[in-house]
């Protein structure tokens, strides 16, 4: 059991909270995700145990908490809190130290950041009332195709021959998905069909500069949207190792310069 | 546990007074729809109310009712009344819900003044500088009370106001003089015009020495503030007693800058509105950025009852030119002028556009405005999707982090 102080950031979002626990030296050396559920205090307690178990470290260890996302008033371990954007933005600086667009596809919201050099926030924006373009839209398309959200990456992979939806609205878009079951088209292809839309959706709500990096819990579980992002745009996109933990880490990062 | 932010808001004393002249107004008119007399005249906010009060008319604005619709938050579940009728929740919320009011038998006097209904109207007069929505909204209700409706139809996207344009718009405020004086009974008298023209100078003159007075640091009244106490710009512009009220408010703020007293409690973040408030969340806007040390100090709205060209020498022309000199009916170009003329005289750090579903001619971000004056001005932006009414087109929790995020960035960029 270690003794060195940690820092702990808590990001309880509509969907997933995750924790993560930096040591003095802005190591990751604790990290945890469940879904938030319907109490999002005992669930931001129950991932601080588990990152705590991973870093060997104890409560007392910790110097400061800071909680973001969308629970970021119900952690009762935090001590003060953080939008999602500001955690984020310093989560993704802290691996990218150069000017960045920032994409983050959420449970339930999108958000595009970008930062300057010096990594101060210059704009963001999140996507507006509709869960279209988010993770909400992929559970919702799994339900449809009656197939494990798990399983979606790996079937998006195997398509030839991509299926385009036209709609907006999520519910609109499950109308086109049962019209192309109908008419007979491979499920892999409406996958990747899916994929694609949310993709558009999130590219038409800001500009990108020249380097971008992705984040969120549908980048990490579904990382064939990268790589359809990176052909759409024509370029690489830089993803952090833990893409789903960057408003956690950001969260930790906060805690760290507040102590200081 | 991180604390949500307890707000210190001190109230404005004179607010008592504003209400109080808000409900003798409202009271005078329901005397005289009870009675039958004096005729009543029905009136868009930004509409020739002064030819209407000249004429002896008590003047009633459906807006001004509306919005109250949207502060009591009775709007929302009474527009799809008006939905029904072919009124599609995609226009102006302020149209259904005032409709579907109607048609419910509702209004928000009954709890605030112990009125019933709505004052019948004599005769309808709008004028479409607001937008094409409120002749449609005045056309049901003529069609409804068998009442003329008459009304001056506005240019749009003005760049520069020329002779021509106030010409026009002069000539169709004069042929409203035959029409109003067919329903009044009465000879139109010039020079009872050039006085109510004369008070209504005069109404504008103290309402914008009011809004200046957020000019200072801090900034004693918020723009929440002001989409209350701009009623009597509104309804009561032409008469003694909205000056008389004015006096006394002004006096309280200049007293208040003279003691340093900003109306939010530690201001560190000076923010400008652009776009309709959001009627029904007035209250929760309010704290939000007053618990985060921001003050929404100015805004195009409450500025939109400023009428310096208004002159009773010559009173169609000056109101013809004041009601086109409007920030609402001119160019991109005008208006940008306009808002960065504001950032600079309130010493703007910030700029929240909302985006009023039903609201396009009072939302002005949705061509570029908000990136092209972002990058002249160097002032950051951030846009708020909403509704002035409909509170179905809001998310609460998405307005909440936004403008939290919002403050972090002016917060972190110092």
């Amino acid at each position: 059991m270690t003794s060195k102080p940690i820092y702990v950031g808590a990001d309880v979002g509509a969907s997933r909270t995750k924790v993560a626990i930096l040591d003095g030296d802005k190591n990751l050396i604790g990290r945890a995700v469940r879904k938030s559920g319907t109490d999002f205090t005992a669930t931001a307690a129950e991932c601080l145990a588990a990152s705590l178990r991973m870093a060997r470290a104890a409560e007392g260890d910790i110097v400061n908490a800071i909680s973001t996302g969308y629970g970021r008033k119900n952690v009762a371990f935090a001590r003060d809190s953080r939008t999602e954007i500001s955690c984020h933005a310093s989560g993704c600086y802290l691996y990218f130290p150069q000017p960045i667009t920032i994409i983050d596809i959420g449970g339930q919201d999108n958000k595009i950041i970008k930062l300057d050099e010096a990594g101060r926030r210059t704009s963001f924006k999140m996507n507006r009332k509709c869960a279209a373009g988010t993770g909400a839209f992929l559970e919702e398309m799994s339900a449809r195709l009656d197939i494990p959200l798990e399983n979606m990456d790996g079937l998006a992979r195997q398509s030839a021959n991509m299926v385009k939806l036209g709609s907006f609205c999520t519910v609109f878009s499950a109308t086109e998905v049962l019209e192309n079951i109908r008419h007979g088209q491979k499920i892999e292809d409406i996958v990747k069909g899916v994929f694609f839309s949310v993709i558009k959706r999130v590219l038409e709500m800001d500009s990108l500069t020249a380097h971008v990096v992705m984040t969120g819990g549908v980048v990490a579980h579904n990382p064939y949207l990268v790589k359809m992002t990176e052909e759409m745009i024509g370029r690489r996109i830089l993803v952090p190792e833990h893409p789903q933990f960057t408003g956690a880490i950001g969260a930790a990062l906060y805690a760290m310069n507040r102590d200081q | 546990m991180p604390e949500e932010k307890q707000v210190v808001r001190k109230k404005i004393a004179a607010a008592a007074e504003v209400a109080k002249f808000m409900a003798e107004y409202y009271l005078e008119l329901d005397k005289a729809a009870k009675a039958g007399e004096p005729k009543i005249a029905w009136c868009t906010s930004v509409g020739p109310a002064e030819i209407l009060r000249a004429m002896g008319f008590l003047v009633y604005f459906p807006e001004t009712h509306s919005a109250m619709l949207g502060a009591t938050r009775m709007a929302t579940d009474l527009i799809p009344e008006a939905n029904a009728l072919g009124y599609s929740p995609d226009i102006c919320s302020y149209l259904t819900a005032d409709i579907g009011a109607f048609l419910r038998g509702v209004t928000p006097l009954a709890k605030a003044f112990n009125i019933d209904r709505i004052p019948k109207p004599d005769v309808l007069v709008f004028n479409t500088n607001q937008c094409r929505d409120v002749q449609d909204w005045f056309s049901w209700y003529g069609a409804r009370f068998k009442a003329p409706v008459i009304g001056i139809h506005t240019h749009r996207g003005v760049q520069k106001v020329t002779e021509s344009h106030v010409d026009s718009i002069a000539k169709q405020m004069q042929a409203l003089i035959e029409p109003l004086e067919q329903v009044s009974g009465a000879q139109f008298d010039l020079n009872e015009l050039k006085r109510v023209v004369e008070l209504s100078r005069a109404c504008s003159d103290i309402w914008k020495k009011i809004l200046d007075t957020a000019a200072a640091a801090p900034a004693p009244l918020t723009f929440f503030d002001g989409t209350t106490l701009m009623g009597p710009a509104v309804v009561g512009r032409g008469t003694q007693k909205a000056l008389d009220v004015y006096k006394i408010l002004l006096a309280e703020l200049e007293e208040r800058i003279r003691n340093g007293e900003g109306a939010v409690e530690d201001e560190r973040y000076r923010i400008y509105w652009e776009g309709m408030p959001v009627w029904g969340r007035l209250s929760a806007h309010s704290k939000l950025f007053a618990g985060l040390h921001a003050n929404v100090l100015a805004s195009t709205y409450c500025n939109s009852w400023i009428f310096s060209a208004l002159d009773p020498e010559d009173p169609f022309t000056s109101m013809a030119r004041a009601y086109t000199e409007l920030f609402i009916v001119r160019s991109d170009e005008a208006k940008e002028k306009y808002i960065k003329d504001m950032l600079d005289f309130f010493k703007v750090d910030g700029i929240i556009y909302h985006d009023a579903k039903t609201c396009p001619n009072n939302s002005n971000c949705r061509y570029g405005m908000p990136q092209r004056l972002e990058k002249e001005t160097g002032i950051p932006s951030l846009t708020i999707p909403g509704d002035l009414n409909d509170l179905r087109l809001l998310s609460d929790e998405q307005t909440k982090t936004n403008v939290e995020a919002f403050i972090e960035q002016l917060e972190e960029n110092r």
